[in-house]
This record gives structure tokens, sequence and C-alpha cells, in this order.
């Protein structure tokens, strides 16, 4: 029996030889068992070992193969290429982001905006090691436990109509994480993130789309931690210009 | 760092959303099911014009109309910059959306002043 195979139509971009990005179509093994990612490593060791893409674990922790697959952002070690019957399957890099090269899209974006909101636990006075570790119990966990799990895979950018249309927006996964460190029981920073996240292109510019909480492969809920934040943010607003007093 | 004006805006736009998710389906089935279907007898003029003069009922008949408008306002106003891509016209949105609400709550106001 013939293997049946799948078309995939793969973003290529070369900024040496060409001036704009064309589609190159490769045809693969339709095997059960595989992945996107599976597919995208098969033409580069069989077929055209120029393509150039990111990944890693190929188990959903490292975060690095997020892809757009027919429009939508998604990990591609966690999409079947068997979901994609009978194709074509267009692979392309995640939205909203510069390109590198080919499936390669350029991070450094993120990761500015990422140390704006100081995502590592702040201290007013470090406990001296002798007076022992920081208690913390299940339920001061699960406070921001969810938060925690955002592996930076940038599907959120990707999905998020404003960071297309802003690009000064912080972003979806930066609030998740700076919240995921307010509410940690052992962190005073939250005044620190408050300052960087209540001016205009901080939180204010999500307008609740959603779309970041619905293709999180690790069900951080971006949305609902812009939306947390928000009333904070609204709460200190009205505080200080009814009771300025207060501050 | 400049601390965004917007807690001004979305603090209405929440309560103004909040509140006529609650009340706004109520009222709707009451006064343009319940009634003309017979479902609920129907107030006399007189009994409904008394029940609105009330200072409770014209309090709340203002806040969820201003509230509701406040709503719309922002809500609208970030359908022109992002659906309608329309941000270069921003202080002119701004003025249509929020300036709007506000004239519309003012005559709000009036009108429920006057009964």
């Amino acid at each position: 029996m013939t293997q049946e195979t799948i078309a995939l139509e793969v973003f290529r971009y070369r900024p040496e030889q060409e001036r704009e990005p064309t589609f190159q179509t490769y045809e693969v093994p339709l095997r059960k068992d595989w992945v996107v990612l599976d597919a995208l490593n098969y033409i580069k060791d069989e077929i055209d070992g120029t393509l150039t893409f990111r990944w890693s674990c190929r188990m959903g922790v490292c975060g690095s193969c997020g892809m757009m697959i027919n429009g939508t952002p998604v990990l591609t070690c966690a999409a079947f290429l068997e979901t994609y019957r009978p194709g074509p399957v267009r692979i392309e890099p995640l939205a909203n982001f510069p390109v590198v090269r080919d499936l390669v899209i350029l991070m450094s974006d993120f990761m500015e905006k990422l140390g704006r909101v100081k995502p590592w636990i702040i201290t007013d006075k470090e406990k001296p090691v002798a007076e022992g570790e920081y208690l913390q119990t299940p339920t001061q966990l699960a406070d921001f436990k969810q938060y925690s799990m955002c592996i930076n895979c940038l599907l959120c950018y990707s999905a998020c109509p404003v960071s297309g249309l802003e690009p000064d927006f912080i972003g979806p996964a930066a609030i998740a994480l700076a919240q995921r460190y307010n509410l940690d029981s052992r962190d005073e920073g939250s005044a620190q993130r408050m300052e960087v996240l209540s001016q205009d292109d901080g939180i204010w510019q999500c307008t609740l789309v959603g779309e970041c909480s619905a293709v999180c492969p690790k069900a951080v809920d971006p949305a609902g931690a812009i939306q947390r934040y928000k009333v904070a943010s609204t709460n200190d607003w009205w505080r200080s210009k009814l009771m300025p007093w207060g501050k | 760092m400049k601390v965004s004006n917007e807690p001004l805006w979305w603090a209405f736009f929440g309560a103004g959303g909040a509140l006529s998710a609650l009340c706004v389906p109520a009222l709707l089935f009451l006064v343009a099911l319940a009634m003309p279907l017979g479902w609920i007898e129907t107030p006399s003029y007189e009994a409904a014009r008394a029940l609105v003069h009330h200072p409770l009922a014209r309090l709340f008949l203002f806040a969820l109309i201003s509230l509701s408008l406040l709503h719309w306002g922002h809500r609208f106003r970030y359908t022109l910059y992002d659906g309608l891509q329309l941000k270069h016209l921003e202080s002119l949105i701004v003025l249509f959306c929020y300036g709007g609400a506000i004239l519309g709550s003012v005559f709000t106001a009036f009108v429920l002043w006057q009964l």
C-alpha cells in the first residue's frame, strides 16, 4: 500500500536572496502519529535542508515551535497532521512579529516588554537565610499557579488583534506574568508593576477580545489576568483622585 | 511615566455593562412582552407615571440610561479605533462618543427632572 501524503505550503523568506516572502509546497507522508513539527523535520532532513524553524522539546514545554497553521497560532508539536487532512496545510511564522528567516520570528520586542513588568519576586527587605524559607500554603500557591504555567510561546501575541494594531501594547503574556508575581504571597512588587501597567501602553489597550486565552496551550488565561488588573488599576485611579492624601 | 486616564471611562463602561445586562432584559420582558401580550396586567397611565415619579425610580432610570450610554460610548470608541481602524481621528471620535453619551445623560436628567 502506498503511503498517503499531504501538501504543506510553507512560508519561505530568505532575506539574502529575496525581497518578498514566498510559499513553497512540500509533499510529506501523512502519518497518523505525526504532528506538524514532525512533518517540518521530515522536510528539513529529507527534502530541503535550508528550511529554517525553531523547535526543541517536542512536548509543549519549551514554547519555541509556535507557528500559524492555516491562519491560527498553535504549537506545531501539539498539532496532529491528520487533523488537517486532506490539506494543503499552510504554515507561516507567528503573526504580528517581524520575520528573521522562514518560520523564525524576532522575539526581542517581547523580551524587552517582559523585562519591563519585572517578572521576578520583589521584596522590600530580603529575609536572612538564618530565618528560614518563605512558607506558602497550597491556597496561596493556587492563587498564582495558573499564570506561572506560561511558556512564553507568544501564541497570544499572534492571536491578539490589538497587538497587531498597536505595537506598543505590552501584551497578554507579559501582563499574565506580572499577575503571576503580584498574586504570589512572597512578592511585594505589585506597586512597581502597576506603575508600568497602568500606562496607556499597559493594560489599557486591551479591548477584551479574548483570543489570547482561546489559543493559549497552557490554559493561562491572560485575558482574565488583564481584566483583574483593570479592576485593580481602576480602584487605584479613583482612590488617587478621590483621596489624594491617601498616597 | 504617565498613568492612563482610561480607568475613568472604563469604570463607567463596566458599571453600564453590568447594570444594563442585569436590568434591561427584565425591563424588556415586562414592558415589551409580558404587558402587551397580557401575561401581566398593564398599569394605568396614572399608576405608571406615579411609579416613575418616585425619586428612587427616577434615580434608577437616570443611572440605567446614562451608564448604558457611557458603556456604548466606550465600546463604540474602540469599535471605531480597531474595527474600522480610524484611530487617526482619535480626538473627533472621543468627542463624539463620550460627548454624545454625556449629552444624552444631561438630556435624560432634564426629562426625568421635568416629570
